[in-house]
């Protein structure tokens, strides 16, 4: 039988660990832009858009992740094509993180006076205008720390992609300890490496809202 | 070549489906109640407790918070019985979910219990109530009249998360999913089946929820 060492068991653990990044990064990123078109649906004029981004909203939010990503793996399958676990996993977690995003940002957005919406139209803008030169930048400024904070849950959640085989922190962990028969030590290794990498993301969405209410009492 | 869709299997199995549902509904029940109760003794401990004990609380919630919860599990599951402590697969899942729960819980029933005026602890004091009468009437059951919305999303994430248990071979309604499909071969559709009673869960529990709130928190004309 082969000896590992606890080095051994660590450096593979964190090469898989840039995996868990890398599939963060393209999920928070590419859930922002889809959740930012959510978004734009969401508060639009138009009764059916609203509608549409509500029910996208509430299926995204109300159903497992775990279930998303078998239903993106297996349904791309349908399609007829060789389905890689890396292009699943990304598609449900970019469709899942652009859920939770709109809807944390419609509330940022409802958050900003009516007076401003009035404001702006009374000046002659569009709503795309308005969106642009007048609510998105006020409402961006409260929207860092609860999406800084919710980048916790992607980074979280893209573990569960290890069960629709991609090979991540989590499914190195599972294979590591199968192998060295020794899951007491690697999984808390696997726990340790998550928490490097979710904690700093939790304390400054922390330390942003705190600022952030400071600004606000000194009005 | 066009797909077609197969829903016949349905009648066949859907004793396993129900079972699986069964142990989904048990798990989020039991773990919610224990969960919200380890969540409020971390809030006393975390905001009026010791000082010896509030960094250990402060630990644990940051340790949990900051780890998915699938790894929580692995590590109960495997992890401590690897060293001797062994589980069965639905006791270890009860378990993870209420150390997950009470660490996700204790953050938000301590915020609503810190959002509490020093007067009323004072008021309370006044009125000859023991610390425990005024924490319990005073402090906790206004707090967690304030922050019942937000626990009761929380308690509705931790169903939808509960979902990996099935990874442990706990046997759930994402578990009777994994059996009917690699029976039927039609996993697409037994997903969509199971996703869908998910759904129904999802919006079930928060009926349920609200009605547990109204029930708990009858209209307080002195809440705040």
């Amino acid at each position: 039988m082969i000896e590992f060492t606890t080095w051994d068991i660590l450096r593979n653990l964190l090469l898989a660990a840039r995996w868990t990044v890398v599939l963060s990064l393209v999920a928070f990123t590419g859930g922002a832009i889809v959740g930012l078109a959510i978004l734009f649906l969401r508060i639009s004029k138009g009764k059916a858009a609203r509608v549409f981004a509500s029910g996208y909203i509430e299926l995204f939010q109300g159903t497992p992740l775990l279930m998303q990503l078998f239903l993106s793996f297996f349904g791309l399958s349908l399609l007829g094509i060789e389905v890689p676990a890396w292009l699943a996993a990304g598609i449900a977690l970019i469709l899942w993180t652009a859920s939770f995003l709109a809807e944390i940002w419609r509330g940022c957005v409802e958050a900003i006076p009516k007076g401003q919406w009035e404001a702006s139209a009374s000046l002659g803008m569009g709503r795309l205008q308005q969106m642009r030169h007048v609510i998105l930048p006020q409402a961006l400024k409260i929207a860092v720390p609860p999406t800084v904070g919710f980048s916790v849950q992607v980074v979280k959640g893209t573990s569960l992609t290890s069960i629709i085989g991609f090979t991540e922190l989590a499914k190195a962990g599972q294979v590591i300890a199968n192998a060295t028969f020794a899951p007491f030590t690697v999984y808390g290794f696997v726990a340790l490496i998550y928490f490097v990498l979710c904690f700093p993301l939790s304390k400054s969405s922390q330390f942003l809202e705190r600022k952030l209410n400071v600004a606000h009492r000194n009005h | 070549m066009g797909y077609v869709f197969d829903y016949s299997w349905l009648g066949q199995y859907s004793g396993v489906l129900i079972k699986g549902v069964w142990l989904t509904v048990w798990l989020i029940l039991v773990g919610a109640t224990f969960g919200v109760a380890l969540g409020v003794a971390c809030a006393w401990a975390r905001a009026l407790g010791p000082m010896w004990l509030r960094p250990i609380v402060g630990g644990y919630v940051e340790v949990i918070r900051n780890t998915p919860f699938l790894i929580q599990l692995f590590f109960i599951f495997f992890g401590l019985a690897s060293i001797g402590f062994q589980f069965s697969e639905t006791t270890a899942a009860l378990t993870a979910m209420i150390i997950n729960l009470g660490a996700y819980g204790c953050e938000i029933i301590r915020a609503g219990i810190q959002a509490t005026a020093k007067g009323q602890f004072e008021a309370g004091w006044s009125l000859g109530m023991s610390r425990l009468q005024t924490f319990w009437h005073v402090v906790l059951i206004p707090s967690l009249q304030r922050i019942w919305p937000a626990l009761s999303s929380q308690i509705v994430i931790l169903m939808l998360g509960s979902a990996v248990v099935s990874q442990i071979a706990a046997e759930d309604l994402s578990y009777a999913a994994d059996f009917i499909q690699s029976r039927n071969f039609r996993a697409f559709e037994t997903y969509i089946v199971a996703t869908l009673i998910y759904l129904a869960l999802a919006i079930l529990l928060r009926q349920l929820l609200k009605g547990v709130g109204w029930l708990l928190f009858p209209k307080r004309s002195a809440a705040r």
